[in-house]
């Protein structure tokens, strides 16, 4: 009997759906983890970096590093971290909101915007608006390597080393928990003045080769390790945020299913009445 | 025997961490030995081994592609590099991003990428349904 034939076809469709969402959500639930673990292995570093820069910046105030004093540039530069992918929510969308406000706010002062994007969103996104894109690299995987980020990092670096720059922003999602990331837009440069204050005045390290050395080196990697905590934590929030959505595609496509397997039973149900009614009048008239 | 706490981490992970005898390692100036109570030292070390000592007897060897390595009198920490680092490839890797960039506003590959997705997207119905005709056939 080919009662509602359409509705069990669209009621197939739907299932299959279902199971791509409930895969998708169980890969990420399975990826955050992992992504996780990674965010916090990399804190140490940066801690211990920061807490050398503090040392530095005290011990040898004959010399300021560029990044630690303002620059008058005419443009400002956005690192902007995105994901990969997309079907993570209004991840990507919430985060490039966030971003295009604070861009506005410049530019209405007369400024142009310098953007470097990770990730391909980012990209896809930043090139048709009014900002000069200025190197992109994407395809970071889920287990991002610091050695990929060199090369756009640099290009912001030098700019701003250069006096093009006259501030320099890192864009990404901050994972909180695995219900809630927040978009933020942090001031990589000029570096915030840092206050250390356990330290007295009275001794200096010594120095090889050139106190002016190791602090260029140290910039350069601190910066880097922000920017590559800035991906592991875009990347954990990519997870969460996809899992999240994911979840709710699934629940919704089961509340699908349900609706449409009533719709599928009544109409079952009122054509088999039909038939016995025929079959009875069909009886009463012979 | 007086020991000194040595931390060796690298921005991808921490890779040790505990009390040691003496840290060498190769500074950019020559080899150094790090005992400990060791005057505040900092440097830029070179690609190669970091060897720690142990009160133990043991050792442990680490490589470093580079680095910086600081001293203060109650701790070692060695900052690693994860990547062989010099300024012409960091140079390298700069202009292969800002190449991505260009490459990206050059071909405006909106449509050939729908396209492309479109005709995967079309391949892949198709697929399924003759998937699923073949399964009720056999059904049947």
């Amino acid at each position: 009997m080919a009662v509602g034939s359409e509705i069990v076809t669209k009621i197939v469709s739907v299932k299959s759906t279902r199971k791509v969402t409930t895969a998708l959500e169980m890969v990420s639930a399975s990826k955050i983890k992992k992504a996780q673990d990674q965010m916090h292995a990399s804190r140490p570093y940066t801690s211990k970096i920061k807490q050398m820069i503090g040392h530095l910046a005290k011990a040898t105030p004959e010399y300021k590093h560029p990044f630690m004093h303002d620059q008058d540039g005419a443009r400002v530069g956005y690192i902007v971290i995105s994901t990969d992918r997309g079907l993570c929510g209004g991840l990507n969308s919430g985060l490039f909101k966030n971003a295009v406000i604070h861009m506005r706010e410049w530019q209405s002062k007369g400024k142009d915007i310098d953007v470097v994007t990770i990730g391909n969103k980012a990209a896809s996104t930043f090139k048709k608006t009014k900002v000069n894109l200025k190197a992109n690299i994407s395809a970071l995987g889920d287990k991002p390597e610091l050695a990929k980020l060199i090369g756009v990092v640099k290009v912001m670096l030098d700019a701003y080393a250069n006096g093009e720059l006259s501030h320099v922003y890192l864009v990404y999602n901050d994972f909180i928990n695995t219900m809630t990331q927040k978009p933020v837009v942090d001031q990589l440069l000029p570096l915030p003045a840092t206050e250390d204050e356990e330290i007295s005045d009275n001794w200096d390290y010594l120095y090889e080769p050139e106190a002016k050395d190791v602090l260029d080196q140290l910039m350069n990697r601190y910066i880097e390790s922000l920017v590559y905590q800035g991906v592991l934590e875009n990347l954990a929030s990519e997870h969460a945020a996809r899992m999240v959505a994911m979840k709710s595609a699934s629940d919704n496509a089961s509340d699908l299913i349900k609706d449409l397997q009533l719709i599928y039973n009544k109409a079952r149900q009122a054509a088999i009445t039909q038939e016995i009614s025929e079959i009875v009048s069909g009886a009463a008239a012979v | 025997m007086s020991t000194i706490q040595c931390d060796i981490v690298s921005a991808e992970k921490a890779i040790y961490s505990g009390e040691v005898t003496m840290v060498i390692a190769s500074g950019v100036a020559g080899e150094l030995g790090i005992a400990p109570r060791h005057a505040p030292l900092i440097t830029q070390l070179k690609p190669g081994q970091v060897r720690v000592l142990l009160a133990d007897g043991g050792e442990e060897d680490f490589y470093v592609s580079g680095g910086i390595l600081e001293v203060q009198p109650y701790m070692v920490s060695v900052l690693a590099d994860t990547a062989v680092r010099a300024d012409d490839i960091d140079e390298a890797a700069a202009i292969k991003a800002k190449e991505e960039a260009e490459n990206l506003l050059r071909n405006n590959d909106k449509k050939q990428d729908l396209a492309m997705v479109q005709a995967d997207l079309a391949k892949a119905m198709a697929q399924i349904q003759a998937i699923s005709r073949l399964k009720k056939n056999l059904k049947r």
